[in-house]
């Protein structure tokens, strides 16, 4: 086991809005077997800043992003909002604090209720808070719609009447409707045509400089989360492997595994010079059954004796990049 | 290079509650034996209408093929019989479709579904298709083939039904080999894998591929030649270097400019296209694209543009080609007040 993680990437310029210590996720699906989701986490998202978080499918990284917002009780460790622990609050300050942490969900198809018309939708949170009654609710959706570039008549269909991008703007209302200030996007323009993404990236960006928001964003296409992302954390069989900002991720990955998740993507550009490009062997290891050491050791390139007797050391390698690797 | 298909002026209708749906609006290209086609577009963009077309997989009704003709290996396939149908492409073309969880049969052995096409085809004997299927599963990559033989589709991982979908699709050393989005459902890691097997598959057999996609990375990296559809019509086609490199129409500039450019140093904004795809219903009478381009003249909205010939096999479907319209240079991300400000001269 790793000791006492020294907390990641340490807020030298600004504060923290969000820390996360050794958290743990894990959830038994049999008895006797446990899945290790989040396993050991530390990480801590500045005020302001975009937080990327990448992985493959079963890394974690939705778990973590649920976790954070309380969708999900973690199995244990902790979770500081602006300096308060959250699992420690009573139940009337721990709603105060839900309500400034939102969540933006993957498919805009399963997210939004049929049966529900627009406006209420994006009022689910006035609603549960109390915020607005009567005709100051009306305006309240109608304003709220008008920022992620709907119109008023909008509010009295229902989303079935949307196309998948204007869903998703639906869902990033709902989620501003209680002016929160930490959102967590998971995944939110997988599901979206390429023409779309660029709409509803550009109208997240927007949105984080016009309500000072700090975001975390989940994802799994790199080139988009090299965009949107200050600082960009990778996670592998619900560890972390790699963190740093996010030009000297990709300009000098450290762990193998980012080093391989990086050549692995298609460049839109038929003359770039072709890298030796390193494919993976495999698929990921079921994440019932880790194996020892590194995580990441059946499938690494690099892999020495060491790596499966003993899990790698979280290490500040560089100025603020981190990594979980033996190499270093 | 040899013809192996040719599709001529193929409008595709589908009945709906709500009136006929106009998903293919006549469509024209060609694939030449042993290249990469690449088909791009977006969701509604009439691109998996197309190849289901080719292969005989549009249920009729509601489909409806309003005219045009497809023709392999220089005989018509398209409005036969079934039975003729198989004749004709009979192992010839292989498909491999996107999600590989519900393309195969989940209580049938994998093997099985190898060996089935195997037999259909070849004439060979349970025992022999058996052999040969555990062929294709190690040409594929499939670790302890034997063993994967025997296991249900559940037992594999995301990565390997698709290894094992496309491991039924090369069974019968098909000539064309159609991929729609074979790797949207996979990881990147994933989708790398699969990505250099079909290419290393494509150098050895020589097969044809029309791969669908909508990344436009993979386009780069696999094709030779790009289709870009748009509203049920190709709106521009190329070769990957003059699609890349000397793109003529409005969307394809803008499917180039939303997305991120991974190894620039410099964020660039994202210029996303504005709006969302035509009404299929009602297509409008002019250009499909017209209602979303920056560049819209009046005749857009009017008349339907014709192809222009930019280079050779180089067409694009906008009135921008015309000697008489405005000059506009392709807009990239910093160019981008400058070009409207040239658009603007109509």
């Amino acid at each position: 086991m790793v000791e006492k993680i020294e907390e990641t990437g340490k807020a030298k310029t600004a504060e923290n809005l969000v820390e996360i210590h050794s958290l743990k996720k894990y959830f038994n699906i049999k008895k006797d077997v446990t899945v290790k989701s989040v396993d050991d986490i530390t990480i801590s998202i500045r005020k302001g800043e975009t937080f990327g978080l990448v992985g493959e499918s079963g890394s974690g990284k939705s778990t973590l992003g649920k976790t954070v917002v309380g969708l999900q009780s973690p199995t244990s460790g902790e979770i500081i909002y602006n300096g308060q622990n959250v699992l420690q609050l009573d139940k009337e300050t721990q709603r105060n604090v839900n309500k400034e942490m939102q969540m933006i969900f993957q498919d805009p198809h399963a997210s939004l209720n049929p049966r529900m018309r627009v406006g209420d939708i994006v009022a689910e949170g006035i609603d549960a808070y109390k915020l607005f009654k009567g005709k100051d609710r009306t305006n309240r959706i109608y304003e709220l719609l008008a920022q992620v570039g709907l119109r008023p008549e909008h509010a009295k269909r229902f989303p079935h009447e949307f196309s998948g991008g204007q869903r998703q703007r639906i869902g990033i209302a709902r989620a501003l409707a209680v002016e929160p200030k930490f959102i967590v996007a998971d995944e939110p323009i997988s599901a979206l045509d390429v023409s779309i993404q660029a709409q509803v990236i550009n109208l997240m960006e927007e949105l984080k400089e016009s309500e000072g928001l700090t975001y975390l964003f989940i994802a799994h296409d790199l080139g988009m989360v090299k965009h949107i992302s200050d600082r960009i954390g990778v996670m592998y069989l619900g560890k972390m492997m790699e963190l740093s900002n996010s030009d000297d991720m990709f300009r000098n990955p450290l762990h193998p595994y980012t080093q391989a998740l990086l050549s692995a993507i298609p460049k839109a550009n038929p003359r770039a010079v072709k890298k030796e490009r390193i494919v993976l062997q495999g698929d990921p290891p079921s994440p019932t059954a880790p194996p020892s050491g590194c995580r990441f050791r059946t499938r690494c390139p690099h892999a020495m004796e060491i790596c499966a007797l003993q899990e790698p050391q979280w290490k500040e390698v560089e100025d603020e990049h981190w990594v979980a690797c033996h190499l270093y | 290079m040899s013809r192996l298909l040719d599709v001529n002026n193929l409008k595709v209708n589908f009945k709906t509650y709500g009136g006929e749906v106009k998903a293919v609006r006549d469509v024209s290209f060609h694939v030449d034996k042993g290249e990469v086609v690449a088909i791009v577009g977006e969701s509604g963009s009439g691109k998996s209408v197309t190849v289901q077309t080719i292969m005989g997989l549009i249920p009729m009704p509601p489909g409806i093929i309003k005219g045009g003709s497809i023709k392999f290996q220089g005989k018509e396939i398209l409005g036969v019989s079934k039975r003729e149908l198989r004749k004709v492409k009979g192992s010839k073309i292989g498909m491999i479709f996107q999600d590989p969880m519900t393309s195969l049969n989940p209580t049938m052995i994998v093997g099985k579904q190898i060996a089935e096409g195997i037999i259909a085809h070849q004439k060979l004997s349970k025992k022999e298709a058996k052999i040969k299927a555990i062929e294709m599963l190690k040409l594929v990559g499939i670790p302890n083939a034997e063993e994967r033989y025997n296991q249900y589709p559940h037992e594999f991982s995301g990565g390997m039904r698709q290894r094992a979908m496309i491991a039924i699709a090369l069974a019968c050393n098909p000539e064309l080999l159609i991929a729609d989005e074979p790797t949207t459902a996979l990881d990147v890691t994933i989708q790398a894998q699969v990505l250099e097997l079909m290419k290393d598959i494509q150098k050895k057999t020589d097969t044809a591929i029309i791969l669908i996609t909508h990344d436009l990375g993979v386009v780069a990296e696999t094709a030779q030649r790009v289709i870009v559809m748009y509203g049920g019509m190709m709106v521009e086609s190329g070769t990957v270097y003059e699609l890349f490199e000397n793109p003529r129409h409005p969307y394809t500039w803008g499917l180039l400019n939303s997305i991120p450019d991974v190894d620039g140093p410099e964020k660039k904004k994202l210029i996303p296209i504005e709006g969302s795809p035509p009404d299929l219903f009602a297509p409008p009478k002019g250009c499909p694209f017209a209602p979303r381009c920056k560049f819209a003249m009046d005749i857009c909205v009017e008349e339907m543009p014709g192809n222009f010939e930019i280079g050779e096999g180089h067409l694009a479907k906008c009135w921008l080609n015309d000697e008489r319209a405005p000059k506009v240079e392709q807009v990239f991300a910093s160019e981008e007040e400058k070009a409207i400000a040239v658009g603007s001269e109509k």
